[in-house]
């Protein structure tokens, strides 16, 4: 093709997101779209995928039968968010192989918060409020994002998302409500998980590079910042219900703007854990590695299996 | 030995009465592995009662590129929708 017609079907291109029509996998695209696509959705999977480390570090010691089930069916449902995703991902002529690859070797990122540690039971409470409060604000409108397959996956993903949230807060809500330890088990959450789930929404929209042609993809229709303030703005008042205080001095309700005012978040701290220098980067990587590499004997039998079935099935038509 | 499970396509029907709808791909050793991933990964809330997996190689696409040829000529056949034709007032039920 010349750069006159690539030129063309840019533009025609362009006009159709702009219009609000889909764009499905058969569909001619600009290159820079499907990378640009492809490391947002696979970044994203990778993000669910690994963000089941920190919870399933607590299933087996959940305080009741109630609890363990709720946490084994959202760490379940973060399963299946990385699987709608990975396969949406697939869809753009990348493989599972080639995604897993990207992941294990460090080439491919995954949201920065899952390499905090887990170390008491109120974590758990706070990330299902906190990070999975943060995930459906930047999730709501990817629902409506120009890529089909990826809109769809976000669809499904968005139904699932409210009860994560709602079986934190309410972990929050019980030890809140419960003896003067347990309040500050839950204080000692939100002090930890407070700046994390403010960095998830990603740097500030003068830092971020890929905001204004994400925004016209639709791969974004708000920025990190405003972002931000939604996530601040709907949050505060909850911590204000459970009774317990957000660790930021310079918070204050803003009567003028209609928003709270926030203190300086340290960006330095995202970059280091983004770099690979968070508490549990390395732990992260090695529990995926290893389920990876440990469970080839495993795909490998099933796919022997498979063929074996297969050419009995072919030997007895015949 | 390196051989990895192929994909495959998952169809839901999610009662009876309707049809079965696309929802999604998973990948899956065989066609029964297919059916009892597919009802993890889809059907966690009670999303379907019956469910179809076929391997994604098996399924011929059009092109988007033939679009034209393939649909244009259907939108010119406006003989083929009731409103085309005219008919007095005072003919009811038709
Ligand atoms: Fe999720
Ligand atoms: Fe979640």
């Amino acid at each position: 093709m010349s750069e006159k017609e690539i030129k063309n079907l840019e533009q025609i291109f362009e006009a159709r997101i702009e219009r609000d029509e889909k764009i499905e996998p058969k569909d001619w695209m600009p290159e820079k779209y499907r990378q640009t696509h492809i490391r947002q959705i696979s970044q994203h999977a990778h993000s669910e995928i690994v963000g089941m480390l920190p919870e399933g570090n607590w299933i087996t010691r959940a305080p009741s039968l109630r609890r363990k089930a709720a946490l084994l069916a959202k760490v379940q449902d973060e399963a299946g968010h990385g699987l709608y995703l990975y396969s949406a991902c697939e869809t753009l002529g990348v493989s599972r192989e080639e995604l897993y690859e990207q992941l294990h070797s460090g080439k491919a990122k995954y949201s920065s918060i899952f390499n905090y540690p887990t170390i008491t039971w109120a974590d758990i409470g706070a990330i299902g409020w906190l990070v999975d409060g943060a995930a459906i604000i930047n999730q709501v409108p990817l629902c409506n994002t120009s890529f089909g397959p990826y809109a769809r996956a976000m669809v499904r993903v968005c139904k699932e998302e409210s009860f994560h949230q709602r079986q934190g807060f309410e972990i929050m809500l019980t030890l809140c409500r419960g003896t003067e330890e347990q309040k500050a088990m839950a204080q000692d959450a939100l002090n930890r998980w407070w700046w994390p789930s403010l960095m998830m929404l990603g740097p500030t929209d003068a830092a971020s590079v890929h905001t204004e042609q994400s925004l016209k993809w639709k791969l974004k229709r708000k920025t990190n910042d405003e972002l931000r303030q939604q996530f601040i703005d709907q949050t505060v008042p909850q911590a204000d219900i459970l009774g317990i205080t957000v660790p930021d001095p310079d918070l204050k309700w803003n009567e003028e703007t209609g928003h709270y005012d926030f203190g300086e978040i340290d960006w330095d701290e995202f970059w280091q854990v983004v770099k690979g220098h968070g508490p549990c980067n390395k732990e992260r990587m090695k529990a995926r590695v290893d389920a990876w590499e440990n469970g080839a004997w495993v795909r490998d039998a099933a796919m022997a299996y498979a063929e074996k079935q297969q050419s009995k099935k072919v030997a007895k038509a015949s | 030995m390196k051989k990895n499970w192929p994909l495959w396509e998952v169809f839901v029907r999610s009662k009876n009465g309707l049809e079965h709808r696309h929802f999604g791909s998973l990948h899956a050793a065989d066609a029964e592995m297919a059916l009892e991933n597919a009802r993890d990964v889809y059907t966690r809330r009670n999303e379907g009662v019956s469910i179809w997996v076929v391997e994604s190689k098996y399924i011929t696409a059009s092109n988007p590129a033939d679009n034209g040829e393939l649909f244009e000529p259907a939108k010119d056949k406006v003989y083929r929708h009731p409103t085309f034709y005219n008919l007095p007032d005072e003919v009811k039920h038709m």
